[in-house]
């Protein structure tokens, strides 16, 4: 232990060490394969060799710009709808939870207790054809006598609501929660309506929980093909159905590597996009 | 809020507008529930159909009540190796991702070093990368390694990967609100640097790092992308159900979600009761 005290400048470096080199060999070292590989061609059987084909790329989007345009839109409706839906309940929590709020919060997790293939399963059996919702939405008339939800693009961006909620809904808690309540009750006694006390105060201050909760909820829904699997229909696959059949099943490597990095970049270009729309500062603080 | 306490005082008014008040003042909450209905509704179905006795291979529609599912949870081939995979990985990529990720916590909070801002960026960074490009980039790495055979140790390494960012981010929440001079008054007192934080800092962030524990292993009995990449011919739990789930998934697989719920929530359970236990005790 003498060891610590002489090298009191080390220290910090040998905590770092074991675990950054463990990011640095199985995160950063994989993305440098994964873009050498995406410029190789030739095929599974006759070897890949290294060619700068930058064509790879140009056929990715050729070919799947449906499937990446699609992915980016299901996510999209999926954040905005995620959004909508949980921000009363965040709202609720923060304020009037009370001494509830420990475990009102722990209900809002709880779908992660149950793995995930499983509860999209659960969604499976419930937007099932002959399932409850299914009939009473029949009986309501608000879908045709033998229509059906499963293998829709409803279904999807559903599965794809669902399972990502609590990514949503936990940062927009803990932004409302810091919010100062006599900020609230000021603008009130100023004589703002509660409408416009929560636009001018509430909202933007719970802003960083937002675009935290957006950025949460959008990157994984964007690279997921689990739901589009399991409650859509090959017409409703997304760009993670492609790059996943290529990789595993057609062992077309050059392609999905090529795809992943679309992928990528897409996302990548999207959150820069939306920082500019909201203030860089956001994303930062 | 401020509303609630004014009305108990205020005079009586006509039904209309009291019951007006009454929903006007309730809408959050009965949203509120309706929401929460919502979010546990297919947990709900995954613990009933659990209990299904199901005819022929689909576990969809309900047929009637059965134990057996219960009584013979590995009643499926398959299923039992498949589950201790995933509690062997689960357990060991979590002890591995949490030493690795307390460390990382330690000295970014701890010491001012060179590196501290890209440091911050490589942890942060597998946590905004899609699954799939993780789960797709280590296997090309390990596609280009020739003796690398998929199995046990590159489900491993995945999950290690994985995880700790995690650990990192959950110990490090704690490191921040904690207070230095405890650490400076043991060195005051002649404690070394390693008597201090066996002492004073570990015991403090025992919690952070049961947390980081939990969260990791948590995360990794879950995961179905990143394995799904690398697993080679191995199947853990989640690979197990995905494979199920093309032909019709059997009951048993609930039977194995409901236990992994209740099992999660219990521990969740506990640690709201101490929390709100200790946050009592320090009120009195």
């Amino acid at each position: 232990m003498g060891f610590f005290h002489q090298h009191r400048g080390l220290t910090p470096y040998l905590l770092l060490a074991p675990g950054l080199l463990w990011l640095g060999v199985f995160f950063l070292v994989p993305l440098g394969f994964l873009a050498y590989q995406s410029l190789q061609s030739g095929s599974i059987d006759f070897g890949y060799a290294f060619t700068w084909s930058w064509g790879n790329y140009w056929n990715a989007i050729k070919n799947y710009h449906g499937h990446f345009v699609r992915s980016f839109e299901y996510a999209g409706i999926a954040t905005v709808v995620a959004l909508v839906v949980s921000y009363p309940v965040a709202y609720w929590i923060a304020f009037r939870g009370g001494r509830w709020k420990n475990l009102l919060l722990l209900g809002i997790v709880a779908p992660f207790f149950v793995t995930y293939l499983i509860r999209t399963l659960a969604w499976e059996t419930i937007l099932a054809d002959h399932g409850f919702v299914v009939n009473t939405l029949r009986d309501l008339h608000l879908v045709s006598a033998n229509g059906r939800i499963l293998a829709t693009s409803t279904a999807v961006i559903a599965g794809i609501t669902y399972n990502f909620l609590p990514f949503m809904a936990l940062p927009l808690y803990v932004s409302i929660e810091q919010i100062d309540v006599r900020l609230i009750e000021a603008a009130e006694d100023l004589y703002a309506s509660k409408l416009h006390a929560f636009l001018r105060v509430t909202l933007p201050l719970s802003l960083p929980g937002i675009v935290a909760g957006t950025l949460l909820t959008f990157i994984p829904a964007a690279g997921d093909f689990i739901n589009a699997q399991l409650l859509g229909s090959t017409q409703n696959h997304m760009i993670g159905n492609v790059i996943q059949s290529k990789f595993l099943e057609l062992t077309d490597y050059p392609a999905a590597a090529s795809m992943s990095f679309v992928l990528m970049a897409a996302i990548v270009a999207s959150v820069l996009l939306y920082a500019r729309a909201v203030g860089t500062e956001q994303l930062t603080g | 809020m401020s509303a609630v306490a004014v009305d108990a005082k205020r005079p009586p008014q006509s039904l209309f507008s009291t019951a007006w008040a009454f929903v006007k003042r309730n809408v959050l909450t009965v949203y509120s529930l309706l929401f929460f209905g919502y979010l546990l509704l297919p947990i709900g179905i995954v613990i009933a159909f659990s209990f299904n006795n199901p005819t022929g291979r689909f576990n969809y529609v309900w047929q009637g009540f059965t134990w057996n599912n219960w009584r013979y949870w590995d009643g499926v081939p398959g299923i039992r190796s498949a589950i201790f995979l995933s509690l062997e990985i689960g357990f060991i990529a979590s002890l591995i991702a949490t030493v690795l990720g307390t460390s990382i916590a330690l000295a970014l909070v701890r010491y001012g070093f060179r590196g501290r801002g890209t440091t911050n960026i490589l942890v942060f960074l597998p946590l905004s990368t899609p699954e799939i490009v993780l789960g797709a980039s280590l296997l090309t790495l390990f596609l280009n390694i020739s003796f690398v055979t998929f199995g046990f140790w590159t489900i491993l390494i995945a999950h290690v990967m994985f995880c700790i960012s995690f650990a990192v981010v959950t110990v490090k929440a704690r490191l921040v609100g904690f207070d230095r001079h405890l650490e400076e008054a043991a060195m005051d007192l002649g404690a070394n640097e390693w008597a201090t934080f066996r002492k004073v800092t570990l015991p403090l962030i025992a919690p952070a790092i049961l947390a980081a524990l939990l969260l990791c292993f948590a995360i990794s009995i879950d995961d179905f992308v990143v394995t799904y990449f690398n697993a080679g011919t191995r199947v853990t739990f989640p690979l197990f159900v995905w494979g199920a789930a093309r032909v019709g998934a059997p009951a048993q697989v609930n039977v194995m979600g409901t236990a992994i719920f209740v099992v999660a929530l219990s521990l969740m359970l506990l640690n709201v009761l101490l929390q709100r236990r200790r946050e009592s005790q320090v009120r009195t």
